[in-house]
């Protein structure tokens, strides 16, 4: 009880996520747009995006620890904390060259998966219930969608319409998780069953 | 000099300049990722002006007023501007 006085609302927490991603998104859009030989040109440069994704990973498990409100949200985050170190740390792999094959790109694949079923799984309602649940189809669609850019990367690893649209898929997380609200109106809609409605 | 040699000179020249301006234009872009998201935190903080606390801290409790969206955009866009862009132009540039 303690800490659920304290602790942050999860609208907050997804705002934090959104600027970790937001983050993630500009490493690899300027990654696709110097080339990844300028891109690694600096030892340094090529850990940011995987020891990024592994540290989102990390804290995603405190998430799951405290935000215990179902069953089916600790599920869900804890598979994202558990997606997120895979692919995190599978890159962090090849980075360092321990890893050689342009196949461990398809763990992202599954990280893409997994993150947009558990999206759609855990949202009991339907889209235009609140902005939440609107939000958790969206990305839910968007993730499950843009995994087939990771899916094109394993195959064509120099191809930049797949770096480009892995790229761009962090950045249009970034700006849906960012407009997340704990109970707002989605387009004029809001369920009388989702609470006071915040702008 | 010969026709041929001047021909492959000419040609090389031209790619010289086609991979100097398509190369020119990547700087720019990369220059421009940060402030651009920059102002795509501000914008949002003039259309949006109640997700900034700040703007009306009276009453506010400690984790209201630390989650300013807007401005976490802002910085994320300045951060990129200050620590990622410089020094990839400066390897953009040695490239050439």
């Amino acid at each position: 009880m303690i800490v659920a006085g304290i602790e942050p609302k999860a609208e907050m927490v997804h705002w934090w996520f959104a600027t970790g991603i937001l983050i993630l998104g500009l490493l690899l859009v300027a990654e696709v747009i110097v080339g990844p030989e300028v891109w690694g040109r600096r030892p340094w440069r090529r850990y940011l995006w995987p020891g990024l994704c592994f540290l989102l990973g990390v804290l995603m498990w405190p998430v799951m620890a405290l935000y215990t409100n179902s069953m089916i949200h600790m599920v869900a985050h804890g598979s994202w904390a558990q997606v997120l170190m895979l692919t995190g740390g599978a890159e962090l792999g090849v980075v360092r060259g321990k890893l050689y094959s342009q196949y461990w790109r398809l763990t992202s694949v599954v990280a893409l998966l997994v993150s947009g079923t558990a999206f759609l799984v855990h949202e009991q309602n339907g889209w235009y219930f609140a902005r939440a649940a609107f939000l958790h189809h969206a990305l839910g669609w968007t993730l499950i969608v843009a995994a087939v850019f990771p899916l094109a990367q394993a195959f064509r690893p120099r191809s930049v319409v797949a770096a480009s649209g892995f790229a761009l898929t962090f950045l249009v997380i970034a700006v849906l998780l960012f407009c997340d609200r704990d109970s707002a109106a989605i387009f004029g809609h809001f369920s009388t069953f989702a609470g006071v409605p915040h702008r | 000099m010969s026709a041929d040699y001047a021909h492959e000179r000419l040609g090389q020249t031209e790619k010289e300049h086609t991979a100097r301006a398509v190369s020119s234009t990547r700087v720019r872009i990369v220059l421009a990722l940060g402030p651009a998201t920059a102002i795509g935190g501000i914008a949002w903080a003039f259309l949006q002006p109640w997700r900034l606390t700040l703007l009306h801290p009276y009453g506010q409790g400690f984790w209201w007023l630390f989650a300013e969206p807007p401005l976490y955009v802002v910085l994320v866009g300045v951060l990129f501007r200050l620590l990622i862009a410089p020094g990839l132009v400066e390897d953009m540039e040695g490239t050439d």
